[in-house]
């Protein structure tokens, strides 16, 4: 057997897979098994995993061959993916990144990964993350930090930092991940991948760990648009254990990919442009969006968002605040990490927190906790939930003149591993240009569009609500006219 | 709006965090840090403003009252660190 098997090109996507399974080029068992092996060794450089799923791999693995023999199955059928290991796995260890989790192995499965099993997709592993979810840079995970594969002395951003790196490093062509503020397509930009976060609602967080519930949203990373989109059709829709998901039906968001960029008006709000943009990045940004006018979009640049200076300390009060609700549940009593040694209830979970949660979680918590205290309520949180009021407002007008807004994805290129660790809020500015989005709840894309000294730099497409068909299209044309997305990095492995 | 050590020490125990007196000061230097970026704030007029919690808002979303699957009592506690009985333990609450 061992001698008959194929030479498999990791570097293709999702939908080149799939064709070749479906004309026995090679079986999703070959194809696993050549994954697992890259994914190992890409582990060493990388650390983008926290479990490998070896046995499940191969299970799944053989039973979407036999899918596939009857002629059955679905896009993803047999192709390889990770997930962030912020989602439940049922009888697998899910960690959140995070100490607080220590042995614990869901009994259930979240929504997104049932689906995926019902797809026939093959989960290879869970991906590492900053510490639940909490951070930009991914240094902010028990397990250690994810390397960035373009170079590995720099960070891969965050929180979704394993998704995006394992996709990049051509481990798996496809993972998820998860976006509260910017996790999905901050960490695409900064790896050279595609990230979307779909419009709040359009995907369940049932089984998803929760950090900020009214912000986060389960997204597809992909090396290219119709794979992301092909993933984000297995996820989405409603499901009757998540409330929040909205009955709306999910379209076939491939259908206008044949139109290109025809008739597409594109809003540049100056507001995203300012003083903290690094001047190589601004430049890569312009270029693509004279490529954007050249093959036939329309662009305004008369569109504003003028209150988005305030989103940055509006989100890191809303997120923290519930962050601080969320992670109450933490407490040693039903599962994970548990100090026994102490006097009484209280010291027990006072001690168990202070040891199960890193210092970002820590000091989410704290300024959460602070932030809904007495006496500070209004000045913080319901001044915050007012501002969010506004900024929901200013995007709703913006794309009322426009298809989609353009912006970068993040404010640099991937800053070194240690630079912004002790010095949380210019971590924080990372996500300057991302949070906006989660606080109005619309959807939006990463893709990438240059480099800047050998790192990728994400162009940021940002969509009326549940009209993720129309952020795809364009995207989809950007990628028909570049190059950019087909880059691997040259990292030794 | 200036912060304390003691409102440091105060919100910690209200969230049940155990720090030490060196995380303290830690937590009080960064916390105080971040804060001052959220002065930002108090220079939006939103007087006639609405507060938003949620991006879409679906109201009385529900489903008829059936009972379905729940988890086995077994599974539920096997990864409790104390049990005992069939119930999770932890010490008395009340003295």
């Amino acid at each position: 057997m061992d001698s008959a098997v194929p030479e498999i090109d990791l570097n293709r996507t999702a939908r080149e897979h799939a064709a070749a399974l479906r004309v026995g080029e090679y079986t999703s068992r070959q194809l696993t098994e050549a994954t697992l092996s890259q994914i190992r060794s890409e582990q060493d450089l990388f650390n983008t995993y926290i479990t490998i799923t070896e046995e499940l791999a191969l299970q799944q693995a053989e039973a979407a061959d036999d899918r596939l023999s009857t002629g059955e199955g679905d896009p993803l059928t047999g192709v390889p993916i990770g997930v962030k290991d912020l989602l439940s796995t049922k009888g697998i260890p899910t960690s959140a990144g995070s100490r607080m989790l220590e042995g614990y192995r869901p009994t259930f499965n979240c929504t997104v990964v049932d689906r995926l099993q019902q797809s026939g997709a093959v989960i290879v592993g869970k991906t590492n993350l900053d510490e639940f979810a909490m951070g930009s840079s991914n240094e902010h995970s028990a397990f250690g930090p994810v390397r960035n594969p373009w170079d590995t002395t720099r960070v891969p951003g965050g929180s979704s930092g394993g998704s995006a790196a394992t996709v990049a490093a051509r481990g798996v062509p496809l993972s998820l991940g998860t976006d509260t503020g910017g996790s999905i397509r901050q960490p695409a930009a900064l790896c050279g991948v595609v990230g979307l976060k779909p419009t709040y609602g359009r995907v369940s967080r049932y089984g998803v760990i929760a950090f900020a519930s009214s912000l986060e949203q389960v997204g597809p990373f992909g090396r290219d648009v119709h794979d992301v989109a092909d993933l984000l059709t297995t996820i989405a829709g409603q499901d009757s254990l998540d409330s929040t998901t909205v009955p709306e039906p999910v379209p076939d968001y491939k259908a206008g990919f044949e139109r290109g960029f025809e008739g597409l008006r594109v809003g540049v709000p100056a507001e995203f442009f300012g003083s903290g943009l690094d001047e190589s990045v601004r430049s890569v940004v312009e270029t693509a969006i004279e490529r954007f006018e050249t093959a036939g979009a329309s662009i305004d640049r008369s569109v504003e968002i003028p209150t988005v200076q305030a989103a940055l300390p509006a989100y890191y009060i809303i997120a923290p605040s519930e962050a601080s609700a969320n992670l109450a549940r933490y407490d040693g009593v039903k599962y994970g990490y548990s100090f026994k040694d102490g006097e009484s209830v209280d010291e027990e979970m006072s001690m168990t927190r202070g040891y199960g949660f890193g210092d970002e979680v820590k000091r989410r918590i704290m300024i959460g906790t602070y932030a809904l205290s007495a006496g500070y309520y209004d000045a913080y949180y319901l001044k915050a939930q007012k501002v969010r009021t506004l900024i929901r407002q200013e995007f709703a007008m913006a794309l009322s003149k426009c298809d989609l807004l353009l912006t970068p994805t993040t404010p640099s290129v991937a800053f070194a591993l240690g630079e912004k660790i002790e010095a949380p809020y210019e971590m924080y500015l990372s996500d300057l240009y991302t949070l906006p989005v989660n606080i109005a709840g619309n959807p939006a894309i990463s893709v990438p569009c240059g480099f800047v000294q050998g790192l990728p730099v994400g162009l940021h497409l940002i969509g009326r609500p549940f009209d993720e068909a129309t952020l795809l299209r364009a995207a989809n044309a950007y990628q028909e006219e570049t190059h950019w997305h087909e880059q691997a990095p040259q990292s030794k492995y | 709006m200036s912060l304390s050590i003691d409102e440091v020490k105060h919100i910690a125990r209200l969230a049940r965090v155990n720090l030490s007196d060196a995380e303290v000061t830690w937590m009080h230097d960064q916390l105080a840090s971040i804060l001052d970026h959220f002065e930002v704030l108090s220079e939006i007029d939103t007087d006639e403003v609405p507060p938003t919690a949620q991006s879409f808002e679906l109201t009385n979303v529900d489903r008829p009252d059936i009972a379905g699957a729940s988890i086995a009592r077994d599974s539920a506690l096997a990864g409790a660190p104390r049990q005992e009985d069939g119930y999770y333990r932890v010490r008395a609450v009340l003295d």
